[in-house]
């Protein structure tokens, strides 16, 4: 084994070792129309209402698109235009199905920088994730559903499960097209038809999406995307004719979901909130773990509900830790998610913003410490610095509510027993991380976190055949793998 | 004749089962308990809501300890269940019968098939994990499996009618239950809670640990609506709840497990038509696991 060695990193300063601006294009987003309406029984169609809203670039405030907020009327079409498409596509042999589902995967790698660029502007992410994680995540989750649409009687469901019927699905924006893909591959391999509503902040890439279906021959109405706000979405999950509702987002309104769907033969699941701890210990690797945290929280901008948002250091390396997190914090670039040396990108809206401002602000008040790296943030857009609040204890807002921006907690503690109590006192349960180089502690921390993700010595890592979910308030049932199938099959 | 007097039976108290104790209810009340012709059978505590209530307080206790014993040693223990309750064999089959109002032989039919569920039950709990989990050939530097973990504390509406609800129903909901590690809060057949109360005394000597499993009779309208509102209930099994409308039926009881995100078992359209006597299937043994992935890098 080689001997560890200790090199002193040197501190970055602005200015020293710039790189140059390496922006993509705007137009590879390709043609953007002025204002869009729903893609219904294989045909965009007009909305029956009158009322439109807006899609801006977060990164520049400019108006992208006007697309049309779903009417009750809008959702019903759709549901019948699902419905209709039902009979025939669930009846279709698996092997066709499938046919369909590798076709979609190959349009997307075939558009993936188009795609990329699109979901860039809408969302405000950086091009890097886009281009190196989102794209090809969708790609190769509708590669790994493909494969199932002949299959199922081997997944461990009994022999011929049957689909669910119409599903209504409702996705989050801060993986706008991925959301997409995790919601209506397995979808569609089961043999469901689906309706699909994006966020009213990102919904370019799912009409774009839609095309897509186009393209790919998908048959008329098995996949419909209506867009619009909350209330559209209300209307989707509620409507009779829906068999399935599959939901992604905040732990409030999958709560009123659950109430909603209460007394109905629906089946439903939920991916909602969480509050990840990620724990260090004094064997760690640091520098990986250093690597581990800023991926954790500092990913997509810290949108994520899986994020890292608790640090939990073991306080015999509390120093060390905090100053390499620090140096290497100094390092992230914030700034326009077009260009490929961005690490942060814009705050998805003015709204988030408020919050992730609101919530640091009750950080401060509570008495935690508040520490970002200098960094100049542009003019115009959403902008939030990589933040870091030491001193927090476990009753603090800022260690128990999800803030779901680029804002990291730091907790400490002294033996493992005390790393577990901390880690699992919130009312959430999705994900964790453990960083020591101590395999049997990996595996006991690991027995005893309540997450239904636990990442060891590694941090956010996701693929098509592993099951993703929460435990307690972060939602039940699984997305992703076989476990992912039984969502939507009638088992 | 003789003048001889005949011997008086001894009457059985019957008592809630919480904590692996068995309190009286915590009100001292009781109901009457009658076989199918209304005739009296026994006074059976009426458990209330705070009775509920310390009986999730035993089950939560109880989860640190039975969810982290071995599958293996699970199995043991449900095993003994069954053993347990073969040695009361004709006590049971007088009670399912009285309760339910069916012929001696169909009811001793029905406890054998009780206890050949326990039976079939302690078999699974060391192979769950092996059909639930796995592991999953990721593309990148990387392992990861994926394994069951119970979800905690389940509270249980138990069948509350229809043919063998009384015991083959009753352990049919608690049995998978446990034997995946959760531990279980039951509210009893309101009317017909002799077999469940009789269940208890056969838990309490099976090695099954106090807590694990808690059965109250009483009022479902005041048992059920604690169970799915209690913040410290992780699921919830709506099998014996109505499920048209009406107060503590199926929707108003998924509705408040909403607030907490409960895991919700449904009831069947028609709760009372359900064949107990089917082979069960992997679907109650799996309604209550949470599935736990675990990532590591691979490399040198």
């Amino acid at each position: 084994m080689a001997k560890k060695k200790n090199i002193e990193e040197p501190v970055r300063k602005a200015g020293l070792f710039e790189y140059a601006p390496a922006p993509e294009s705007p137009a590879a987003a390709g043609d953007i129309a002025t204002s869009y309406g729903h893609f219904i029984g294989g045909e965009f169609v007009d909305s029956s209402g009158s009322e439109a809203l807006k899609t801006v670039n977060p990164a520049t405030e400019q108006v992208l698109a006007e697309f049309a907020q779903g009417t009750d009327e809008d959702v019903d079409r759709a549901v019948a235009a699902a419905r209709k498409a039902f009979a025939d596509w669930s009846s279709l042999p698996g092997s066709e199905r499938a046919k369909y589902l590798f076709r979609i995967a190959r349009i997307i790698q075939e558009r993936s920088r188009e795609l990329a660029v699109l979901e860039s502007m809408d969302n405000g992410k950086p091009i890097r994730e886009t281009r190196d994680f989102d794209i090809p995540t969708v790609a190769a989750w509708f590669f790994y559903y493909a494969g199932w649409a002949d299959k199922l009687d081997y997944a461990g469901f009994g022999a011929n499960p049957r689909p669910l019927g119409v599903a209504g699905q409702v996705i989050p924006w801060n993986f706008p097209l991925m959301m997409l893909a995790w919601k209506i591959a397995p979808a569609l391999a089961t043999g469901n038809t689906v309706v699909l509503k994006p966020a009213e902040t990102t919904p370019l890439t799912a009409l774009r999406f839609a095309e897509i279906c186009r393209q790919a021959g998908l048959p008329k109405g098995v996949v419909n995307i209506v867009t619009g706000d909350g209330r559209t979405g209300a209307a989707l999950t509620a409507h009779p004719d829906v068999n399935k509702v599959a939901f992604t987002g905040s732990t409030p309104v999958g709560r009123a979901i659950a109430r909603q769907l209460a007394g109905s033969r629906k089946k439903l699941s939920l991916e909602l909130g969480g509050k990840a701890a990620n724990i260090v210990f004094d064997d760690a690797p640091i520098d990986q773990a250093v690597e581990g945290i800023v991926n954790g929280i500092f990913f997509n901008q810290g949108h994520v509900c899986c994020a890292g948002s608790r640090l939990l250091v073991q306080e015999s390396v509390q120093d060390e830790v905090l100053d390499a997190l620090k140096r290497r914090m100094a390092t992230l670039r914030v700034g326009d998610p077009l260009d490929k040396n961005t690490d942060i990108g814009a705050i998805n809206s003015a709204a988030q913003l408020a919050r992730i401002t609101e919530l640091t602000e009750a950080g401060e008040a509570e008495g935690a410490e508040r520490w970002s790296p200098e960094c100049e943030l542009p003019g115009t857009g959403f902008w939030f610095k990589p933040t870091l609040f030491t001193g927090v204890s476990q009753a603090h807002r800022i260690a128990q509510e999800e803030i779901f921006g680029p804002v990291l907690s730091v907790l400490t503690f002294r033996t493992p027993d005390e790393a577990v109590a901390k880690a699992n006192n919130t009312p959430y349960g999705l994900s964790a991380g453990i960083w020591t180089e101590k395999g049997s502690r990996i595996l006991w921390m690991a027995n005893r976190l309540k997450a239904g993700v636990v990442w060891a010595n590694t941090f956010n890592k996701f693929d098509p055949t592993s099951p993703f979910g929460g435990y307690k308030e972060s939602g039940y049932g699984r997305e992703g793998g076989r476990h992912g199938l039984e969502a939507y099959l009638d088992v | 004749m003789s003048d001889v007097v005949s011997r008086l039976d001894v009457l059985k108290t019957y008592k809630l089962y919480v904590g692996g104790k068995f309190p009286r209810s915590e009100s001292g009340r009781v109901y009457e308990v009658t076989d199918s012709n209304g005739e009296w059978l026994a006074n059976a505590p009426l458990g209330t809501r705070k009775d509920t209530r310390d009986a999730v307080l035993a089950a939560r206790a109880a989860v640190k300890g039975w969810a982290g014993t071995t599958a293996y040693n699970r199995g043991q223990v449900l095993y003994r269940v069954a053993e347990m309750l073969q040695g009361r064999r004709e006590q049971f089959a007088v009670e399912v019968s009285l309760s339910e109002g069916i012929g001696p032989k169909k009811a001793a039919a029905l406890v054998d098939a009780a206890i050949d569920r326990w039976v079939w039950y302690a078999g699974w709990t060391d192979k769950v994990a092996q059909i639930a989990g796995g592991a999953n050939p990721v593309a990148g530097p990387y392992f990861n499996l994926s394994t069951p973990e119970p979800t905690g504390v389940v509270g249980i509406v138990a069948p509350q009618a229809g043919y063998g609800h009384s015991l083959l129903g009753l352990v049919s909901v608690i049995a998978p239950a446990i034997a995946t590690g959760n531990t279980v809060v039951v509210a009893a057949a309101a009317d017909a809670p002799l077999p469940a109360l009789s269940l208890g005394e056969v838990l309490a000597t099976s090695d099954v640990p106090g807590g694990v499993v808690n059965i109250i009779s009483g009022r479902t309208e005041d048992i059920a609506p604690t169970l799915a509102s209690h913040q410290d209930v992780n699921a919830l099994d709506l099998t014996g709840a109505i499920a048209a409308d009406g107060p503590g039926a199926a929707p108003a009881l998924e509705a408040a497990a909403a607030d907490t995100l409960k895991r919700v078992v449904r009831p069947e359209l028609d709760p009372f038509a359900q064949d107990w006597t089917n082979v069960p299937g992997t679907d109650r043994l799996l309604s209550f696991l949470e599935t736990k992935t675990v990532w590591h890098p691979m490399g040198i």
